[in-house]
């Protein structure tokens, strides 16, 4: 039974948990289902690795199918897909548990399915089975985008559209590179590769580069309470992965990643949905990996990997304390907010865990494998970057670190006095911020953490986070940032109303930068809703000149006579003659 | 496969070819015979078509065995011996057409004994079965026959009883009637076109035996204007049969007032004879090496399969009665094949015949289901769906995997000879038309979708009060639709037998004009 299990990719377990899910009325079941099926998946992948490591490598590869001449690899663990693989089945059982209170078929269907896929493609040994799991995340991660209620629909349609996308590129990429190198194995591929840039940009998609990054935004907060929970997951660290395996050390990735981390803090900083907030701060620390990625370093690689395993956690926590106060409370507003630890104060706790684990306070999640990803930078030399990190690491504290908290659960009393979030969201939020605080621990814990990294660095090399010069470096960085929090105190004499615009550096600064961005806001409304018409004048055109050719109706379906019918046969032969005696 | 030659007969074997034949004809006239006025006549015309059928499908699997063990089968009808008496000759390249043709025909017949009740006069039913017999044997003569006048002679036999068994479908819908006619006018057409071509073939070899013919025109080169002649004659004349862009204008109606089996059956098998035909003649007969034909395949084939693919798709997005959409989207699905074919690559033509196969599996549960639809609630409209994933809810599960199937999702067999064709346009060079295959997806995932989400997505509507019960279809409907459904899956899955056919067809059609004559293995 066992040997049967590990004979192929414990994607295809969770997989056909979804689709059992699909078909079972009774609740309890599907939940079981829910937190089972990632279960097993975890142990097995993880039995699969010990027994290739028993036997000598640290690579298993299996899993091979035939499909139309190609045979893909549905399953390769080797230490880089290995981290991803735990991460993801642990992130599935607790998204499971969260959802537990849940009734709704739809979520945990594609929910399981949702995590299969990813598992599926961290673990796809070749571009076409990525390709497939690639699609089937998409379609599988659009239902859960869609139980976000109307609001979420086109929001959702805009989402499948950039994620189909992303597909066709790839698949494209993954041609091009096969035809031209003979292969689709998928390891190291690099831009100079035949097809290198479509793969690039197919997996910029989903890893949110600037400029294509505005899915995010849109659908992750209009998801329903878990569905935002389970969808923060996997997408995004799904391309980071692809990214660390084909892209390593792809110099244009550390300015791309630059980018990545600071532009969201002046969005994330002026949002008023919390949920939105934290979806701009998603794209920040995104930023982090993919520039880490950029240097391509032994180090850098290992804080990546790090930062992802972290990253996963805390996020997940803090979108589950989002959720759980949306559960309760209704809304996710930080206007409508306030005053809410006085009785959810569990809650309270575990989201400014996760707010300290995301600022990187030392012996918080954050701060080991930030600060490998920045020393790494450091060592390369690339000091704009590094000060753009070091910015953007600010910016995490003002909007996530303390925006989100402060406004939630403390600021002025919005009298609402929601009860203490149910017992199984409390069950998966305490879990999250155990191992955000074990894995950061200085006397056993972030060892755990580092042994699990795929690049094996002993000895002088081995990075170590708890020096002196890292944690002050930090504190100071951290104080610089809590300074403009001490300022913000002041500010909050303020009326009430005005305080949730305060909340920036720098007053002036702010209010020169907000004018900046609502101004380009504006225009970018103005000029958006040109585009719209003109693009909706456009379609709406052809739709109709569409309709007019091809309807029953139309020119082209009308019932034509057989005479016609004779004539296009004449026609055909006539032209067939003419090329036959001309060739 | 050979453990079931050891189940027949030897003779059986041995005469297969003919048998395959002469069965269903015979059966034909004693089917045509039972009296139409005993109810219980009807039963045993099923009877007696399901299991003529069966038989057919043992042949056809024991001729498959044999060819793909020991190579072509020969067979020399009535002891004499071509080029003087009719030759058969059945390859790698209509083997696997023969058997699908009479495996679609066991489970349509399975599934006709309701539908044919509902939808069929009583006193013409029993002429029904036996139309239907004329036109199985038709098909099946057409695929096994060397002879390229017996090849007129089954297609017009096939022809004439599928003009009837459209125009059966009056007693449903009175539109049957002049889509039967313009059927027939075109039919007719086309039927006249290919014995014309036949006529300059004979006019230029002397013979009509298709090796003969194929020998003599390797001596006369690719100069003479008569074989031009013939070879456009026939093509053009096949492309009418077979549906190709733009002489596809009797089909949508012939589907689609038709009765449900008669659709589905056809839907799965008629045009792919007919395609079979013209890679007959096109490689075997005809030296696919002459610029002439290559230069012809590549844009007039290739050309009028990638417009059929968009243009046909866009008329299925806008159509509102289902089985009009299908029927277009089978316009676009001869595109692809066609496409395929117009490569002229090893991996085209596989990629081609194989969505041959695999589009006759998908379609036939498709037109399946809407029979089942029509035979519980009579929907034909699009709009009248709604809901059907509640009252009908294992024939949509059946109608939706055969859909996804066509879409061409992963898992599924549309996806695998997708991706084949794809390769092969990319191994060719044809990036746009790599580019017309992924544009026909999406619009196939439109006028597919639009379906599934009527059925699942919109509330069932109400009869008074209450909305309107679950309904399903009976057993014997469900089993057919479902086992092609479900083979629509597995060949998604595991395609390994499925391309090894195709790989197998391929190779005899590089192999070019078929010259040597194999040994005898039947007749006297």
């Amino acid at each position: 039974m066992i040997n049967f299990l590990m004979s192929f990719s414990p994607s295809f377990i969770l997989i056909f948990a979804g689709v059992l899910a699909a078909f079972i009325p009774s609740y309890p079941g599907r939940k079981g289902l829910m937190i089972g099926a990632p279960t097993l998946a975890l142990v097995l992948l993880n039995m699969i690795y010990l027994q290739a490591g028993a036997s000598g490598t640290n690579e298993f590869i299996g899993g091979y199918f035939n499909v139309a001449g190609i045979e893909l690899t549905t399953l390769r663990i080797d230490p880089l897909s290995w981290v991803w693989g735990n991460i993801f089945a642990f992130a599935g059982i607790l998204n499971g548990i969260f959802a537990l209170h849940e009734k709704c078929k739809i979520t945990d269907t594609s929910a399981l399915i949702y995590t299969g896929a990813g598992i599926g493609a961290v673990f796809a040994g070749d571009l076409i089975t990525l390709f497939m799991f690639w699609e089937l995340l998409a379609l599988s991660s659009v239902f859960i985008v869609w139980r976000g209620g109307k609001e979420s629909y086109p929001a959702g349609m805009r989402y499948l559209a950039m994620h189909v996308l992303s597909g066709v590129l790839l698949l494209a990429g993954a041609l091009i590179y096969g035809k031209e190198t003979g292969t689709y194995a998928f390891n190291h591929i690099g831009i100079d590769a035949p097809g290198g840039k479509l793969l690039l940009l197919a997996f910029g998609i989903k890893a949110g580069f600037p400029l294509l990054h505005n899915w995010i935004q849109d659908a992750y907060p209009k998801s329903s309470v878990t569905g935002t929970v389970i969808l923060s997951v996997f997408t995004t660290k799904l391309a980071i992965y692809a990214l660390a395996r084909g892209f390593a050390g792809t110099e244009m990735l550390i300015y791309i990643g630059g980018v990545m981390t600071v532009f969201p803090v002046f969005f994330a900083v002026l949002e008023n949905d919390l949920r939105k907030v934290l979806s701009y701060s998603l794209n920040n620390q995104l930023g982090f990996m993919v520039a880490g990625i950029g240097i391509g370093s032994s180090l850098a690689l290992n804080g990546v990997a790090a930062h992802v395993v972290v990253d996963i956690l805390f996020k997940g926590l803090l979108f589950m304390s989002m959720g759980a106060v949306l559960h309760r409370v209704g809304t996710a507003k930080a206007s409508e907010l306030g005053g809410l630890f006085r009785t959810m104060p569990l809650t309270t706790l575990f989201c400014l865990i996760g707010a300290g684990s995301i600022s990187a306070f030392p012996m918080m999640g954050g701060f080991i494998s930030k600060s490998m990803i920045i020393a790494a930078m450091f060592e390369e030399h690339h000091y704009v970057v590094f000060a753009m990190l070091l910015f953007a690491s600010a910016g995490v504290l003002e909007h996530s670190g303390i925006k989100v908290p402060y406004f939630a659960f403390f600021s002025h009393d919005s009298g609402k006095r929601p009860q203490e979030a149910p017992w199984n969201m409390l069950l998966a939020m305490g879990i999250a911020a155990f191992f955000c605080l074990y894995l950061a621990f200085p006397w056993g814990g972030y060892q755990v953490l580092y042994n699990l990294l795929p690049h094996e660095v002993a000895g002088e090399a081995a990075f170590s986070p708890y020096t002196a010069d890292h944690v002050i470096f930090q504190m100071q960085l951290l104080m610089g940032a809590m300074f403009a929090f001490t300022l913000l105190k002041r500010f909050g004499l303020y009326p009430p109303e005005r305080r949730a615009q305060i909340l920036d550096f720098d007053w002036t600064y702010r209010r020169l930068g907000l004018n900046i961005v609502k101004w380009i806001d504006a225009m970018w409304g103005r000029l958006g809703a040109q585009i719209k018409m003109l693009f909706g004048k456009m379609f709406g055109g052809i739709g109709r000149r569409l309709y007019q050719v091809f309807s029953p109706a139309g020119a082209f379906s009308q019932d034509a006579p057989s005479g016609m019918a004779a004539v296009l046969t004449a026609g055909m032969l006539a032209a067939a003659l003419l090329s036959v005696y001309f060739f | 496969m050979s453990s079931i030659s050891h189940i027949l007969p030897s003779w059986v074997l041995t005469h297969g070819p003919a048998l395959l034949v002469v069965l269903p004809l015979l059966m034909a006239v004693l089917v045509a015979l039972l009296p139409s006025k005993n109810t219980g006549a009807e039963k045993i015309a099923w009877m007696a078509v399901l299991s003529t059928a069966i038989i057919c499908a043992f042949i056809a699997f024991g001729i498959l065995g044999q060819v793909v063990s020991h190579g072509p089968v020969k067979y020399a009808m009535g002891g004499w011996e071509p080029p003087i008496g009719i030759g058969y000759y059945i390859d790698a390249l209509s083997a696997p057409i023969l058997l699908l043709i009479t495996l679609i025909a066991v489970l349509c017949t399975l599934y006709a004994l309701p539908s044919v009740v509902a939808e069929i006069e009583p006193k013409k039913r029993s002429p029904f079965y036996a139309a239907f017999l004329v036109s199985f044997a038709g098909l099946l003569g057409m695929v096994a026959t060397g002879d390229a006048f017996n090849v007129f002679v089954f297609l017009e036999v096939s022809s004439l009883s599928t003009y009837v068994l459209v125009a059966m479908g009056a007693s449903r819908d009175r539109r049957a009637l002049t889509s039967a006619y313009k059927y027939l006018m075109m039919g007719s057409i086309g039927a006249t076109f290919f014995v014309i071509g036949i006529g300059f073939l004979y006019m230029q070899t002397g013979t009509l035996n298709m090796m003969d013919i194929a020998r003599i025109l390797q001596d006369v080169g690719p100069d003479s204007r008569v074989v031009k002649l013939a070879f456009v004659f026939i093509v053009v004349g096949l492309g009418l049969k077979l549906a190709m862009f733009p002489l596809h204008t009797w089909l949508p109606g012939a589907y689609a007032y038709a009765p449900s089996f008669v659709t589905a059956f056809l839907a799965a098998t008629a045009t792919k004879a007919a395609l079979y035909l013209l890679l007959r003649f096109g490689f075997t007969v005809f030296d696919p090496s002459w610029t002439f034909i290559s230069k012809f395949f590549m844009y007039l084939l290739a050309g009028a399969g990638i417009l059929g693919m968009l243009i046909a798709s866009l008329q299925a997005i806008f159509q509102n009665d289902i089985r009009r959409v299908l029927a277009f989207s089978s316009v676009a699905q001869v595109g692809y094949m066609l496409l395929g074919i117009g490569m002229t690559t090893t991996l085209g033509l596989t990629a081609g015949y194989l969505h041959m196969l695999n589009h006759a599996m998908m379609k036939g549960a498709l037109f399946l289901a809407v029979g089942a639809f029509w035979y519980r609630f009579g929907i034909t409209q699009v709009s009248d769906m709604r809901g059907l994933g509640k009252t009908m809810p294992l024939t949509m599960a059946g109608f939706t995997i055969a859909g996804l199937s066509l879409i061409g999702v992963p898992g599924t067999a549309g996806f695998v000879s997708k991706l084949a064709l794809v390769r092969a346009a990319a191994e060719n060079g044809w990036w746009w038309a790599v580019g017309v295959i992924v544009v026909t997806s999406i619009l196939a995932i439109i006028y597919i979708g639009r379906l599934i989400e009527q059925a699942y997505f919109q509330p069932a509507p109400k009869q008074g009060a209450a909305t309107v019960a679950k309904n399903e279809a009976p057993m014997i409907m469900l089993i057919p639709l479902w086992i092609l459904a479900l083979s629509a899956l597995v060949f998604g899955i595991d395609a390994e037998w499925t391309t090894g056919l195709a790989e197998a067809a391929a190779h005899v059609l590089e192999g070019g004009p078929i010259l040597n004559t194999p040994p005898l293995s039947g007749g006297h």
